[in-house]
């Protein structure tokens, strides 16, 4: 013990200093550690958002009042019988199948027995050898390349309840409450063959994950609210070695960037107690946020004895094939082939398409923008990847909030191209359709922003600065044409950005460069 | 002829045409629990003020014109594990005394849909578990035959309660012979119907895949009529199949003639007594005297079926009660320092030793390594057996055998050895582990003229059958008009039928192995009390 946290300690302070990309290379022990590589599986659970729960009517709603989305079935009071939600069961086709899994013809579902306060029947239905989904697959981008990783399963069970402690912790609490709202909500455990090989590949596996959740529109997967919770598996091995070693559990993983960061320093620390010759005893170990270190929870010298059994109160799940057809028809374009699609149909670079893919709204945004412009798409994934986003993130707004329409953006762009607006102006202009949800035209004639078309009118300014300002212009006239852009700085602040800066720097060539 | 006495559907005649008043009925049963409980103890709560309400309520309904409901004004005992909101439901176990539930089980809901009154709930073995009654973690039922016997079990509250008049028609549940065996020790009528043929929305789980309400009456009649009312798909039971609504009071034909009734060679062998062996036997006799064909049969993995139940029953079990921790409901354990004590201490206080048996012992068979040798190697067996059934009802209409191989036995007899006490389910256990309907009706009398019951078994669904069977022996028979001695035996005791100590014409059947002789009238006679 003592030795282990000795070397935690000394992985926290690494781990700590780097905040995103955990990397390879540094100290010697990292040195000795890069001969080893981790091999990561993920157990992901996330809450499907359908109107009521899996096994009784109650809604599935998060942040209502303790208590106030029970009822006898939820409870698990004495006598009461669950009743599969049909949409439950559709959301987990949806997902199977967009995971590329072969659905089950015959399903059914299970009990897995403990005892725990959350948990009111002490027992949870879940799926033990007969998963809803199997053998399935996504492909992930990491550095440029694609990687697939296999889908071991994918099965419906029921969630727990929340135990709240008196003094937020269990120990030291003289009291605990139960709060059973979420008891019973839908959950979705999608687990991972252990295929991934660093937690950059996890991250990615993971983001992935989430946009298809999100592009089927069966759970929002905020990890910060619980809906989407993540478990990792992670051993490490000589690299070339097709062994796996003990795998170790980590838990309390609350971000994304935890997962990350979480594996980071548990491959490290498995690496430096191989690279020393000694064994890594298999446990379940703890992400700890605040000490960036991962702490033991138990010894898990043999494996949970959750005494499964089928559970009598349901019927077997057959699933027929028509209905699996149904919902392979309501699949939407998944993230990996609209990804694809960008790039071949827009010419966008990976990069772009990558951003503009991760999210279903956004990715909708921007061909509704592209289809309504009929100019250039990378010119669109510009503005959408920079001011929009720019301003998204600044205001913490959602796309799906966003108040400039596509067409908007198009109608913008638009007036940018016929020289009614400069590009510089048009970020004003945008800012303020981002602000009050105004069309273009309307910011553009409010504010007094079309650009000066009256080649007269910028003469006329142009001559007045070159008059305000005789030594520049001499300079000009001397050649160094570092001045001139002071000049045009300068008619572009007396007309507010309303001047072509082509039109400008021209007329005043005209003026001061002779010939 | 007292108003406690009278059938349910003889009740509800004299009710629809208004020659009684609910509140009449409903205040003479109270009355009667009133004299007869304290002895018999048959109820675990009484519904005094809720019943009355209710039956005032009936008789507004009555006197403003509105027709009579099928069990209009039918004073029923419900077993203490079904949910009935706002009266306390128990399991007879610690540690659900004082829960209260917020909602009513299907079967309660239907039963006073159709007028039926519920006036208490019966006591039963703790959690449904044991053949005696002895289990409940509150009091003993005394078989109101004999004081000094046991009424059989689960169902001994809800059994004895029919026997003794304390309620017209009750509803037990049945899980491995719990409905019939009980109803065969007390000398009235139960049935187990198909498995998924009643809704088991509000009974408190003991085996969910073997568990089913059914009704204890004091004739087939009102058996047909309560499975009429509580039979039928309920969308809160995925386990309930929709099937369409059968008349089971159509079905009942006193004609068996022609009929197949098949005799299970393994249901006769060692272990039965004497006098049970020599009243079946006898009932055997009437049947075909009445015209039925009977048909040697075999079903090879009954000598199996025991020890498979024994498997299934307390596995599911052992998940079942996980729930009754102290955290929601029910007895918790007072001054715990952490839930885990909390929730331990809970169980250890609030269970009974019968209870804590099984629930180790399903823990046992489900546990990692143990789960394939033993619960999924019964599930193998289960299928075996249901098959034995499938074959042998192919080539008959239904099956017969004992009940219980024993009468009632004393307080005391059993409760120290469970192994003869799980023996008294070896003829009922088959029929949950196949899912089929099977119905006890009086046969006679054994050892010490207490009661003996006969077993029909019958197809999936084909409740029908099995009680058109039963009516017809019922109608050639007097078993079912006689009445225990209770009370105030002489002035109001044993007035109808015959008491057990004066059983009438004992035909016999010539083995001579009748501790008592069984009580038969010639097929199609009239009563000879
Ligand atoms: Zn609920």
């Amino acid at each position: 013990m003592p030795e282990r946290a000795k070397v935690g300690t000394a992985w926290a302070a690494e781990a700590a200093g780097r905040p995103g990309r955990a990397q390879d290379g540094g100290t010697g022990a990292v040195a000795c550690a890069s001969e080893f590589e981790p091999v990561i599986g993920l157990e992901v659970h996330v809450e499907l958002s359908t109107k009521s729960k899996l096994f009784c009517g109650c809604q599935a709603a998060f942040n209502a009042p303790p208590n106030s989305h029970t009822c006898p079935v939820c409870l698990g009071l004495p006598g009461v019988l669950p009743v599969l939600n049909r949409k439950a069961v559709e959301f987990g086709i949806k997902t199977a199948l967009a995971l590329n899994c072969e659905v089950a013809s015959f399903s059914k579902f299970d009990r897995k027995n403990y005892f725990y306060p959350d948990l009111p029947k002490n027992y949870q239905i879940s799926q033990y050898d007969l998963p809803l989904g199997t053998s399935g697959h996504v492909d992930v981008s990491v550095d440029g390349g694609m990687r697939r990783v296999s889908i071991k399963r994918v099965h419906l069970e029921e969630d727990a309840g929340k135990s709240v402690h008196e003094s937020g912790t269990i120990t030291g609490s003289s009291f605990s409450l139960e709060d059973y709202n979420r008891t019973g909500v839908p959950l979705l455990e999608i687990v991972s063959e252990p295929d991934l090989r660093s937690p950059e590949e996890a991250y990615a596996y993971l983001s992935m994950l989430r946009s298809i959740l999100r592009y089927l529109d069966v759970s929002d997967c905020k990890m910060e609210e619980g809906s989407l919770r993540c478990d990792a598996n992670i051993s490490v091995r000589p690299k070339g070695s097709s062994v796996l070693g003990t795998p170790i559990e980590l838990k309390n993983l609350n971000s994304f960037r935890a997962v990350e960061k979480a594996l980071a320093y548990e491959s490290r620390r498995q690496a430096e107690i191989l690279a020393r010759g000694e064994r890594i005893t298999r446990e379940t170990r703890h992400w700890d946020e605040s000490r960036q270190v991962t702490v033991p929870m138990r010894r898990k010298e043999e494996a949970d004895d959750y005494r499964y059994f089928p559970e009598p109160d349901l019927v077997p799940l057959e699933i027929e094939e028509a209905w699996v057809n149904e919902v392979r028809s309501t699949l939407p374009e998944l993230p990996g082939v609209r990804h694809e699609r960008f790039i071949r149909e827009y010419g966008l670079p990976a990069y772009d398409a990558a951003i503009l893919t991760e999210s279903k709204d956004l990715a909708d945004y921007f061909e509704a923008a592209v289809a309504a412009y009929g100019g250039d798409a990378k010119a669109v994934s510009n503005w959408v990847m920079g001011e929009l986003a720019r301003l998204m993130n600044a205001t913490g707004t959602d796309i799906r909030d966003v108040r400039v329409a596509p067409a908007a953006l198009a109608a913008m762009l638009k007036m940018i191209d016929d020289g009614t607006i400069s590009g510089k102006i048009a970020k004003t202009v945008f800012e303020e359709m981002f602000a009050t949800g105004k069309e273009p035209s309307q910011v553009v004639a409010e504010k007094g922003l079309v650009q000066i078309a009256d080649e007269g009118e910028l003469a006329r300014i142009v001559d007045e600065v070159i008059a305000e300002n005789r030594d520049v212009a001499d300079e000009v006239r001397a050649g160094k044409d570092r001045a001139l852009g002071f000049l045009v700085g300068q008619v572009m602040k007396k007309t507010r950005g309303r001047a072509n800066p082509q039109a400008v720097n021209r007329l005043l060539r005209e003026r001061l460069v002779p010939g | 002829m007292r108003l406690y006495e009278l059938t349910a559907h003889e009740l509800k005649e004299k009710i629809e045409r208004r020659e009684v008043r609910v509140e009449e009925a409903v205040r003479a049963l109270l009355d009667r629990i009133a004299e007869v409980d304290e002895a018999v103890r048959a109820y675990v709560t009484l519904a005094r003020e809720q019943a009355l309400a209710k039956a005032r309520a009936a008789d507004e309904r009555l006197a403003r014109g509105e027709p009579a409901r099928p069990l209009e004004g039918v004073p029923v005992a419900i077993k203490d594990n079904m949910c009935t909101r706002g009266i306390e439901t128990t399991c007879s176990s610690k540690i659900l005394k004082g829960f209260v539930p917020p909602y009513d089980a299907t079967v309660v809901e239907l039963l006073e849909r159709a007028g039926a009154i519920i006036i208490g709930k019966t006591n039963m073995d703790e959690f449904a578990m044991g053949s005696s009654t002895e289990n409940s973690g509150f009091f003993p039922t005394r078989n109101p035959w004999d004081l000094e016997r046991v009424p059989g079990g689960s169902s001994g509250g809800s059994a004895a309660a029919v026997a003794a008049d304390e309620a017209v028609a009750a509803l037990g549940s049945d899980t491995g012979g719990s409905v019939r065996q009980p109803a065969a020790l007390c000398g009235v009528v139960g049935l187990k119907p198909t498995y998924g043929l009643v809704s088991r929305y509000g009974l408190i789980a003991f085996a969910s895949s073997l568990d089913q309400i059914g009704p204890i009456t004091k004739d087939v009649r009102d058996c047909a009529l309560v499975l009429g009312v509580i039979a039928g798909h309920d969308p809160r039971d995925s386990t309930s199949v929709p099937r369409k609504r059968c008349d089971y009071l159509k079905g009942l034909v006193p004609d068996v003639r022609g009929m197949r009734i098949g005799v299970p060679k393994e249901y006769f062998g060692e272990g039965m007594a004497p006098g049970v062996r020599a009243a079946v036997g006898a009932a055997l006799k009437t049947l075909q005297d009445m015209g039925a064909i009977l048909a040697d049969v075999s079903l090879p993995h009954s000598e199996y079926a025991l020890a498979t139940y024994y498997i299934v029953a307390p596995a599911e079990a052992s998940s079942n009660l996980a729930r009754y921790d102290g955290v929601r409901y029910g007895h918790r354990a007072p001054g715990c320092p952490d839930s885990v004590t909390m929730m331990t201490q809970t169980r250890s206080e609030g269970f009974g030793a019968e209870v804590k048996r099984r629930i180790m012992l399903g823990t046992y068979t489900l546990s990692a390594g143990y789960y394939e040798a033993y619960y999924l190697k019964a599930l193998k067996v289960r299928t075996l057996i249901t098959r034995d059934f499938d074959r042998a009802l192919e080539k008959c209409d239904c099956l017969v055998s004992p009940t219980s191989p024993t009468v009632a036995f004393r307080f005391g007899e059993k409760m120290n050895d469970p192994l003869a006490m799980y023996l008294s389910d070896i003829y009922t256990v088959t029929a949950n582990l196949a899912g089929i309907p099977a119905v006890s009706i009086p046969c006679g009398f054994g050892e010490d003229r207490m009661p003996v019951g006969l077993q029909i078994l019958g197809r999936h669904y084909d409740e029908a059958t099995v009680l058109r069977v039963a009516y017809a022996f019922e109608q050639a028979t007097d078993f079912h008009k006689a009445k225990p001695v209770l009370g105030g035996a002489g002035a109001d005791g044993a007035v109808v039928g015959v008491a057990p100590a004066c059983g009438a014409a004992a035909t016999g059947d010539g083995s001579g192995e009748a501790g008592g002789g069984p009580t038969r009238k010639p097929a199609g006679g009239e009563a000879d009390a």
